[in-house]
């Protein structure tokens, strides 16, 4: 058997720490060692996007991601991005119906946040559809989802530019 | 809520405005999964779980001499092994053709077919117990080709007739051969539609426990709770009262999780010999060689036509390549020829459909099942006559309409139908009059239309009972709790349901619960396939909501001492619709109803009719209380010197009825046209007879699926014609958008480059190649001067060819 490790990281905030088997993916720990079970396992071998998570604010896919190379870094789930309201992107996610089964919808929400947080400006359809091209959806033919990064990119520039950041995110 | 009152009803019955119908909806479900809190079969995990993997074989035919299992139970943390012989009740979805074993018992049959399973610590001791299992095969000839299959002495499956014939169905209406023989036109050619598989992003994956009072429990990644059901019962010889299904929120679906699948009862059986749950998940590979995708068919096309475009004969034979075992097979064969009939009006139509077995994974029900396939023959096959005669394709498409309240040629009665409509409005918005045929060379549109059911009227096993239940039951703060069978598989059923019971009850959205697709709990239904739920369960919701309407808004009249006419339930409140200052809150109401009648809880029951089907043997097959109507438009540009397709825009006009939520209506169509613009492009579901049958590619990047940035704008729709059959007039929109995309797409290709692509996918080297043979028989030539264009582009790449 592999020896188990015990691994240290910032997780969704939060300083944790965790032990597994040093063959472990993240993915595997986060799902299985800590019932994270936000982040989705869709193929297993880096095809589909569905595990995707941020690693020091970078998109990437958990499953091809040994837990190992996490220790000491900052990462994140979709669990991560809950407030006490809906995070904008899920907001408008939520008001476009642009998650039908929401099984690949976890791993798109991060990988638009940390898109949209890494650009900080308002995009354009073909701005983000090239930025979540690794994130496959078999639902929706991905139209709702442009609709909701699109306006999510808006509404994030324009908060960013007001005082009062604290409006009403339910249009 | 000033109009509400002047208006004297609110309600859908008068004219008035609806509380809720027809608005853009929040899914009820949407946020939890968005915040990560939804729990997923696979996300569920229970004390002592086990975790189950299945051997599979690396034969695509064989006899099973024998399976050694003792080294894998040896092996520290393994707790079972199961074979076929543990689990030798044969089962199948249809009732006639029970041909599978949860595992194999004498022989495997495809490349995957599973023959044992272990239940182990972990995934990793399961894998390596399957490692250990020795299993002696003796190979049989394997036939991959349909045509080979048949002529074979070797039956793969025991229900073969005659060779491998799966099913034949030949069904002939009017008198084709003389229309035919008459006709001015007529259009002959051969189409191949390929084999595809639904690829839903969750992976298969089951659940069991065995509960302190024996009931077995199965939590599944199903989309037919209740098929699941009475198999596992069979198959595991437990009273169905002794099962309980509960399938947990769905990661989609698309008809690839529509009968009952090998992992179901593995781990249900696993679960019963060690006494601890155990759960298995596919891997994507599995998915792959599970399959039950679409039919790859071969079809022969003859179509008559007079000088005016008039269909007068149709006349279709298809070979249709089911894989190793009979799935939905025979529904599928009926299908290919029985729901082609509309939306054209024609007197004479034939078809002879043939399935085949052969030694590949089993095809089954893809979204649009049986006859996305000769849509997109009988489609091309319009355009060719539209293009042969000189007639506008969407002129020629309306000239053939089949009309509202009418019937097919094939003896289906059909209500609404907004397929004209559908036609003006694609045309009209994709500036088709100005721009079809005078785009420049490499840029065309496509036109096609559909149809296709909402549901059917006779059930998968025969009985008398109704098709759909619910149960509704009021409490007094104020809210509902909405009980049915009915899967929801990402499709919004469940917010369905919801909406339908919110507006008749004057409830918010977020005031109802619906409790879904647990057997212990909820009323039987059928499951999420052809259509039905919106339509069948749909009604059964709006038979229980208005008995429980009636009965508060008569106890609130009581209260009132006014008639019970003048209450009306709205925005959380009963209103009195004469006097604007009386009102109560609906908890309130509830109150005073529970008062009256104690417990409010009422049913609904739908069953479809009986009267709307031809009188011939297999004149059920296919018929609808009810036919949705799409059409589209596809905007393509053509590379000529790689072959590349790409979509630009796509139009999709489509008749549901009546929009209940427009929003997901609209979700629905965009994942349609993306799901078929996938077949038309890309996917290919392929096993390599060269290399004895293995799968071309079970990866989501070698099975290429299209991306963000390979899916067009597309242009949502919705056309209403209001269906006397549906709750608000409401027909399906899950599956029949899909249809037209493919010919839409093999048409506009030929408006860009004048080449006809008669076999999918589409793709860069076909298209090519298509262009190439053009240019040495200088059809280009021909179809520049017909179309007066410019040929800068085509002497461009003259050079290349």
């Amino acid at each position: 058997m592999t020896a188990s490790l015990l691994l240290c990281f910032q997780l969704n905030g939060a300083q944790i720490e965790v032990a597994a088997p040093a063959h472990f993916t993240l993915l595997e720990v986060l799902r299985y060692r800590l019932d994270l079970i936000g982040t989705k396992q869709g193929c297993d071998k880096g095809d589909c996007g569905a595990c995707t998570v941020a690693l020091d604010g970078r998109a990437v896919l958990s499953c091809l991601t040994l837990a190992a190379h996490a220790q000491g870094r900052e990462v994140k789930t979709v669990e991560g991005m809950v407030g006490p309201a809906l995070h904008v992107l899920q907001d408008r996610f939520d008001h476009f119906v642009a998650a039908q089964c929401g099984f690949c919808t976890p791993g798109i929400l991060i990988a638009a946040d940390a898109y949209l947080t890494a650009v900080n400006r308002p995009v354009t359809r073909a701005e983000a559809a090239t930025a979540l091209a690794g994130n496959l959806c078999r639902c929706t033919g991905y139209t709702k989802i442009l609709d909701a990064v699109v306006d999510a990119s808006e509404r994030l520039a324009t908060s960013a530019h007001e005082t009062d950041a604290g409006g009403d995110a339910h249009g | 809520m000033g109009d509400f009152r002047k208006r004297g009803d609110g309600r859908d019955e008068a004219g008035g405005p609806h509380w809720l119908l027809g608005r853009a909806h929040r899914k009820i479900d949407a946020a939890e999964r968005m915040r990560g809190m939804v729990r997923y079969t696979d996300d569920l995990a229970l004390p002592n779980m086990l975790h189950g993997k299945i051997k599979r074989s690396p034969h695509p035919h064989a006899r099973i001499v024998a399976i050694d299992t003792e080294a894998a139970l040896a092996m520290p943390g393994v707790y079972a092994v199961v074979t076929g012989r543990d689990m030798p009740i044969p089962y199948g979805i249809i009732p006639w053709t029970p041909d599978e074993n949860a595992l194999c018992v004498d022989k495997v049959c495809h490349v995957g077919d599973g023959v044992a399973a272990v239940a182990a610590i972990d995934e990793d001791t399961a894998i390596a117990a399957c490692d250990a299992i020795a299993v002696e095969y003796a190979p049989l000839p394997a036939y991959f080709d349909p045509d080979q299959a048949l002529a074979a002495d070797l039956a793969i499956n025991p229900y073969a007739k005659k060779g491998n014939l799966s099913k034949h169905v030949k069904l002939e209406f009017g008198a084709v051969d003389e229309q035919l023989a008459a006709a001015e036109l007529v259009i002959e050619d051969d189409y191949f539609f390929e084999g595809t598989n639904h690829a839903a992003i969750e992976p298969h994956c089951a659940l069991a426990s065995v509960e302190a009072s024996g009931v077995l429990t199965v939590w599944s990644a199903t989309q037919v709770s209740h098929y699941l059901h009475r198999a596992l019962a069979r198959v595991l010889e437990l009273p169905e009262h002794r099962v309980r299904v509960i399938q947990p929120p769905l990661g989609g679906a698309f008809g690839g999780k529509s009968e009952p699948f090998d992992l179901e009862f593995c781990v249900a059986k696993l679960a019963m010999l060690t006494g601890r749950p155990v759960k298995i998940l596919y891997t994507r590979e599995e998915v792959f060689y599970s399959h039950r995708g679409r039919h790859p068919m071969k079809m022969r096309y003859r179509a008559g036509f007079n000088r005016d475009g008039a269909i007068m004969a149709v006349d279709a034979e298809t070979t249709i390549d089911g894989g190793a075992y009979s799935s939905f097979g025979l529904v599928t064969t009926y299908y290919s020829g029985q729901l082609l009939c509309a939306p054209y009006a024609f007197p004479a139509y034939r078809f002879d459909s043939t399935r085949v077995y052969t030694n590949k994974p089993a095809c089954g029900p893809k979204r649009g099942h049986g006859s996305v396939q000769p849509r997109f023959a009988m489609e091309c096959q319009l355009d060719k006559a539209a293009a042969a005669l000189g007639i506008d394709p969407i002129e020629l498409r309306r000239r053939n309409a089949l009309g509202a309240d009418s019937a097919t040629v094939n003896e289906f009665a059909v209500g609404s139908n907004g397929f004209l409509e559908c036609l003006a409005r694609v045309e009209e918005r994709s500036d088709w009059r100005q721009r079809y045929g005078q785009l420049a060379y490499g840029h065309g549109l496509g036109v096609a239309g559909s149809t296709y059911i909402s549901g059917t009227n006779y059930c998968i096993y025969p009985n008398d009972m109704p098709q759909a239940a619910v149960q509704i039951t009021l409490d007094r703060s104020g809210r509902a709790r909405v009980f049915t069978g009915a899967n929801d598989i990402g499709q919004g059923s469940s917010t369905m349901l919801a909406v339908i019971t919110a507006e008749e009850l004057g409830l918010d959205l977020s005031d109802v619960r619906v409790v879904a697709a647990d057997s212990d709990l909820c009323p039987i239904d059928l499951g999420a396939y052809s259509s039905r739920i919106t339509l069948m369960v749909g009604n059964a919701c709006l038979a229980a909501a208005r008995a429980l309407r009636e009965r508060v808004c008569a106890a609130v009249a009581r209260a009132w001492e006014v008639a019970p006419e003048r209450v009306g339930l709205r925005a959380r409140q009963a209103l009195d619709r004469d006097d604007p200052a009386r009102a109560m809150s609906l908890a309130e109401a509830f109150v005073c109803a529970e008062s009256e009648h104690g417990l409010l809880t009422a049913v609904g029951n739908y069953d479809t009719p009986k009267d709307r089907h031809g009188s011939y043997r297999g004149g059920t097959i296919g018929a609808s209380p009810a036919y949705s109507f799409t059409a589209h438009v596809a905007e393509v540009v053509v590379d000529a010197e790689t072959g590349v397709v790409t979509v630009e825009q796509v139009w999709v006009a489509h008749d549901c009825g009546k929009a209940l939520s427009p929003r997901i209506v609209e979700g629905q169509m965009e994942g349609s046209v993306y799901m078929g613009l996938a077949e038309a492009l890309m996917e290919q579901h392929l096993v390599d007879p060269a290399h004895g049958g293995v799968h071309a590619g079970p990866s989501l990047l070698d099975y290429r699926i299209p991306t963000f940035i390979d899916t067009p704008e597309i242009h949502s729709l919705i056309v209403e014609h209001p269906d006397a059959q549906g709750p608000y007039g409401a027909k399906e929109a899950g599956e029949g958008p899909l249809h037209p995309i493919i010919p839409a797409i093999a048409n506009a290709i030929y408006d860009a480059v004048g080449v006809r692509m008669n076999a999918t996918p589409f793709s860069p080297p076909r298209v090519l190649a298509a262009i190439e043979a053009q240019r040495s028989d200088d059809a280009a030539d021909r179809a520049l001067a017909r179309r007066g264009r410019g040929s800068s582009a085509l002497d461009d790449s003259q050079g290349v060819a």
